[in-house]
C-alpha cells in the first residue's frame, strides 16, 4: 500500500459550537484529502464533543492537518491512532438478497461472525454488525455472492485504553 | 429592582473602547445601523471610507504600523463580501483585525432575505476564527474573544457577525464580557532543548545567515535580533513583511533575498551553512522550489505557528514560540564562533553585486524611490501596492526600523497601498507617510482619495506610472515571447486633474534632473495628501530575477539573450 493510499484514524475533541464541523471539513478538502467517515457526539460534558475521522492520504498531509485542525480556535485537541493504541468499534446494517435455498448459509455465517439478524423478508435479511472495521469488512465479504443490497456503516468510533483520555 | 440597560450597540462600543480602539474604518448599511446610532452617540473616531476594501486595508496599514488590532464596520451583505479580499490579505500576512459585520434580523438568516449573506460561512478559510452573535447577552464576551484571538499568538482577522435584533436589542449594562477559550493556547518560551540545540547549531557555523520574517517584527525582537548579530557577526537577510526589523543600512544587511532579491542575499544564502529563519516562513518567493531549497545549508526555525514547522522546506531543528522570548534565551547559550572570513565574503559580495539601474536616459521607477528613501532618511512609513513598483520599493527604500514598511506580502493584492497608507498615517499622526504604488493597482482603490482628503492627511501618494500592468509585463515579455495580453492601461486618467478634481495637490516628474526637486516639494507640502505622478520608462524590468519555482542559483542578473523556458512555479 502506498503512503498516499494509507487510512488515518484521526480522533478531535472539541467545543459543541455551530461551525465546527466545517471548519474541520475544510482543512481536509483544502488539501484534497478525501474523508472515509466522519462520526461526531457530545461527549458525557454536552460542551464539548468529540469526533472521529477516517480519511485516506500520505503521513506528511496527514500531520499538516493534525496541527492545522490544532490551530483552530474550537477544537481543544486532535490527534491520529493507529489501531493498536485504542477500542475502535464500527456498526453496520448489511441488507442481502436472499430466497429459499441461500437463507440456511447465509444465516451460518451470520452466526459465525456474531451478527444479529434485524429484519427478514421473502427476498430479504438484514444483518447489523459491530466490531472492528476489518471485522465488517470481511462480513460483507463473505455475503458478496448472494447479492448486498445495501450497506449502512456508522463509521469508526474510539475509545482510549484503561485512564488515557481519548484524543487528548 | 430593575438593572440599568442600554443596547448591545452601545455595549459594543465600550468594549471597543475599553479595547484601546481609536478609531474606525468603515461604511454603513440598513442592517449595521443600530451600532452606527451607537457610534454616533460616542466620542469613537469613524473614518468613512467609500468602498469596504478600503476599510479592511486601512484598518490592516494601521495594524501593521502600530501593531494594535485595526477594527472595520460594515453592513451585511455586499458590505461585507466587500471586505473578504482585505480580510484575505490580512490573514496571509498574519495582522490583527476585527471586522463587525451588520447581519440580517436572526429570524430570517438562510432565507434569502434582503442583504442576507452567510458571511462567517464564506469567512472560514480565510479568518484566523470568526463568530455569529445570536444572543445579545453574549456580545459582550465575544467582542473580548474576538479582540484576544486576532492580537495574540499569531495574529489574524476575526469576522463578527451581527444580527440587527441583537445589535438593538437591551442588555444589561454590566453583562460580563469574560470568556474561556480551551482550545486557543499559545506557546510563547520555546523548548529549553530545541533552544540549546539551536544554539550549538549557529555557535558552530561557519557561514549562517539569520532571515527575519514578519514575526520577529511581530514581536518586537528588533534588538534581540540585533544583539545576537553584534555578538556573533552573522549577516542578515530580511523578507519584505521582515523589512526594517534588522536596520537595512547595517554593514551585515543583505536586504530581501529570493524572486526579486538582492544579488548578495540571494549568494550568500547559496553559499551559506546554516540558515535561520526568525519568524519568517519560507515562502515560495525565497524558497523556489522548496523540496529541494538549498540542501547544503542547516536549517533552523523559529515561529510561533507550529503549523509553519516543516509545512514546505524540512528544518533541521524547529522552536515554536514568541521570536523575542526565544531569542532572548538562545543568546546566553551562544559561543562566539569564527565568522570574519564569511563576513569579509559577504562584504565582497555587497561591493560587487550592488543594486543597479541606469541613471541616465528616461526616468527610472528605481531612481525615484532611492531619491524618496534618501530625501527620507529612513524616518517615514512606507506602504506599497503589489507590482514592479513594490518590488523596487523593497529593493531601494532602506528601511531602519520595524514596521515603518507595510507591503502585502502573501496575498500581493493590488489596492493595498493606499488604503494602507491612510490607516498608517491615522495611527502615526506626525510620521512622514509614502504610499509606493502603481497606475493599475492604484485605480483599484483611488476612490479613498475622497477619505484622505476628508482626514487632511498628509500622505504622499508616489505613483510609479508606467502605462502598464509591469509586472505581468514583464513576464510576458520574459517567458512569453513579449506577447503583451491585457497589460496595456489605455485610458490611464491624467492623475493630475484627478488630483484636482479631488481638491488635493498634484506634483508631476518626468525628467531624471527633476527628481529631488519635486519629491522634496511634495514632502514640504503638508496640508493634506498630494500624488506625485512620476511617468517611468514604460519597458523596464525587475532584476536580479530568480524564475518562479527555480533555486537561487538560477538568478538572472538581467535579461538573458537565450530563450527562456516558462517558470515550473506558481504566478
Ligand atoms: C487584485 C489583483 N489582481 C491582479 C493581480 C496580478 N498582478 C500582479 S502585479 C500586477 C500588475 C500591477 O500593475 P501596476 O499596479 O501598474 O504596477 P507595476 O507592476 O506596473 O509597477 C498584476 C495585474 C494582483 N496581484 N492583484
Ligand atoms: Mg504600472
Amino acid at each position: 500500500m502506498s503512503d498516499s493510499q494509507k487510512k488515518h484514524n484521526i480522533s478531535l475533541f472539541v467545543e459543541n459550537k455551530p461551525g465546527v464541523t466545517i471548519r474541520i471539513a475544510l482543512v481536509f478538502a483544502r488539501r484534497g484529502y478525501n474523508i472515509e467517515s466522519f462520526v461526531g457526539s457530545p461527549t458525557q460534558d454536552p460542551n464539548y464533543s468529540r469526533i472521529n475521522i477516517e480519511a485516506t492520504g500520505d503521513s506528511r498531509t496527514l500531520h499538516l492537518m493534525l496541527e492545522q485542525l490544532n490551530r483552530l480556535v474550537d477544537v481543544i485537541h486532535a490527534r491520529e491512532y493507529s489501531d493498536e493504541d485504542v477500542i475502535q468499534k464500527e456498526l453496520a446494517l448489511i441488507k442481502v438478497r436472499c430466497d429459499n435455498e441461500t437463507r440456511t448459509e447465509i444465516l451460518q455465517i451470520a452466526s459465525a461472525f456474531k451478527c444479529r439478524n434485524v429484519d427478514i423478508s421473502d427476498t430479504t435479511m438484514t444483518f447489523q454488525v459491530t466490531g472492528k472495521s476489518s471485522k465488517i469488512d470481511a462480513v460483507r465479504k463473505m455475503l458478496d455472492k448472494f447479492g448486498v443490497l445495501e450497506v449502512v456503516r456508522t463509521g469508526k468510533v474510539l475509545i482510549a485504553r484503561g485512564e488515557e483520555e481519548t484524543s487528548w | 429592582m430593575n438593572k440599568k440597560q442600554c443596547t448591545a450597540a452601545a455595549k459594543l462600543i465600550e468594549i471597543l473602547k475599553n479595547q484601546g480602539v481609536e478609531c474606525i474604518f468603515g461604511l454603513p448599511g440598513g442592517n449595521a445601523i443600530p451600532i452606527f446610532d451607537a457610534l454616533a452617540q460616542s466620542d469613537m473616531k469613524l473614518v468613512l471610507t467609500r468602498h469596504e476594501q478600503g476599510a479592511t486595508h486601512m484598518a490592516d496599514g494601521y495594524a501593521r504600523s502600530s501593531g494594535k488590532p485595526g477594527v472595520v464596520l460594515v453592513t451585511s451583505g455586499p458590505g461585507a463580501t466587500n471586505t473578504l479580499t482585505g480580510v484575505m490579505t490580512a490573514m496571509m500576512d498574519s495582522v490583527p483585525m476585527v471586522v463587525l459585520c451588520g447581519q440580517q434580523l436572526t429570524t430570517n438568516l438562510g432565507l434569502d432575505t434582503f442583504q442576507e449573506a452567510d458571511v462567517s460561512g464564506m469567512s472560514y478559510p480565510i479568518v484566523k476564527h470568526s463568530f455569529l452573535v445570536k444572543d445579545p447577552e453574549e456580545l459582550p464576551s465575544i467582542v473580548n474573544q474576538a479582540f484576544h484571538i486576532a492580537s495574540t499568538g499569531r495574529p489574524g482577522p476575526v469576522i463578527i457577525d451581527l444580527p440587527k435584533n441583537v445589535t438593538s436589542a437591551y442588555i444589561d449594562e454590566d453583562t460580563s464580557g469574560e470568556f474561556s477559550l480551551p482550545g486557543y493556547t499559545i506557546r510563547k518560551e520555546g523548548s529549553p532543548d530545541a533552544i540549546k540545540e539551536a544554539a550549538a547549531m549557529i555557535s558552530k557555523a561557519e557561514k549562517p545567515v539569520l532571515m527575519v520574517g514578519h514575526g520577529a517584527v511581530i514581536s518586537g525582537a528588533s534588538s534581540e535580533i540585533k544583539a545576537i548579530v553584534e555578538k556573533m557577526q552573522i549577516p542578515v537577510c530580511n523578507t519584505l513583511l521582515g523589512k526594517g526589523c534588522f536596520p537595512e543600512s547595517h554593514e551585515l544587511n543583505l536586504g530581501m533575498p529570493g524572486m526579486h532579491g538582492t544579488a548578495y542575499a540571494n549568494m550568500a544564502l547559496c553559499e551559506s551553512d546554516l540558515i535561520v529563519s526568525i519568524g519568517a516562513r519560507w515562502d515560495d518567493r525565497i524558497a523556489g522550489s522548496p523540496s529541494d531549497f538549498l540542501p547544503q545549508a542547516k536549517k533552523i526555525h523559529i515561529d510561533i505557528d507550529p503549523v509553519e514547522i516543516n509545512k514546505t522546506v524540512q528544518v533541521d531543528c524547529a522552536i515554536v514560540g514568541d521570536a523575542r522570548s526565544v531569542l532572548d534565551s538562545l543568546y546566553g547559550y551562544l559561543e562566539k564562533g569564527n565568522t570574519q572570513r564569511w563576513v569579509k565574503l559577504i562584504k565582497r559580495l555587497k561591493r560587487e553585486y550592488p543594486l543597479k539601474y541606469k541613471k541616465e536616459g528616461k526616468l527610472r521607477a528605481q531612481h525615484v524611490i532611492e531619491e524618496m528613501s534618501r530625501l527620507t532618511g529612513g524616518e517615514a512609513i512606507v506602504t506599497t501596492d503589489v507590482g514592479q513598483h513594490q518590488m523596487w520599493a523593497a529593493q531601494f527604500f532602506k528601511t531602519e526600523s520595524s514596521r515603518n514598511f507595510l507591503s502585502s506580502g502573501g496575498a500581493g493584492t493590488m489596492g493595498f497601498g493606499f488604503p494602507a497608507a491612510i490607516g498608517a498615517q491615522m495611527a502615526n499622526p506626525g510620521k512622514t507617510v509614502v504610499a509606493v504604488v502603481g497606475d493599475g493597482g492604484f485605480q483599484m482603490t483611488l476612490p479613498e482619495l475622497s477619505t484622505a482628503v476628508n482626514e487632511k492627511l498628509p500622505i504622499k501618494i508616489l505613483l510609479i506610472n508606467n502605462n502598464y500592468l509591469g509586472m505581468v509585463r514583464q513576464w510576458q515579455h520574459m517567458f512569453y515571447e513579449n506577447r503583451l495580453s491585457g497589460v496595456d492601461l489605455v485610458g490611464n486618467p491624467d492623475f493630475m486633474k484627478l488630483a484636482t478634481a479631488y481638491g488635493m495637490k498634484g506634483f508631476r516628474v518626468k525628467r531624471s534632473a527633476d527628481v529631488r526637486k519635486v519629491l522634496s516639494a511634495a514632502l514640504e507640502y503638508n496640508d493634506g495628501p498630494c500624488i506625485i505622478d512620476a511617468e517611468v520608462e514604460k519597458y523596464d524590468n525587475v532584476f536580479p530575477m530568480v524564475p518562479s519555482g527555480a533555486g537561487l542559483d538560477k538568478m538572472l542578473l538581467t535579461m538573458p539573450r537565450k530563450k527562456l523556458d516558462k517558470p515550473k512555479g506558481g504566478t
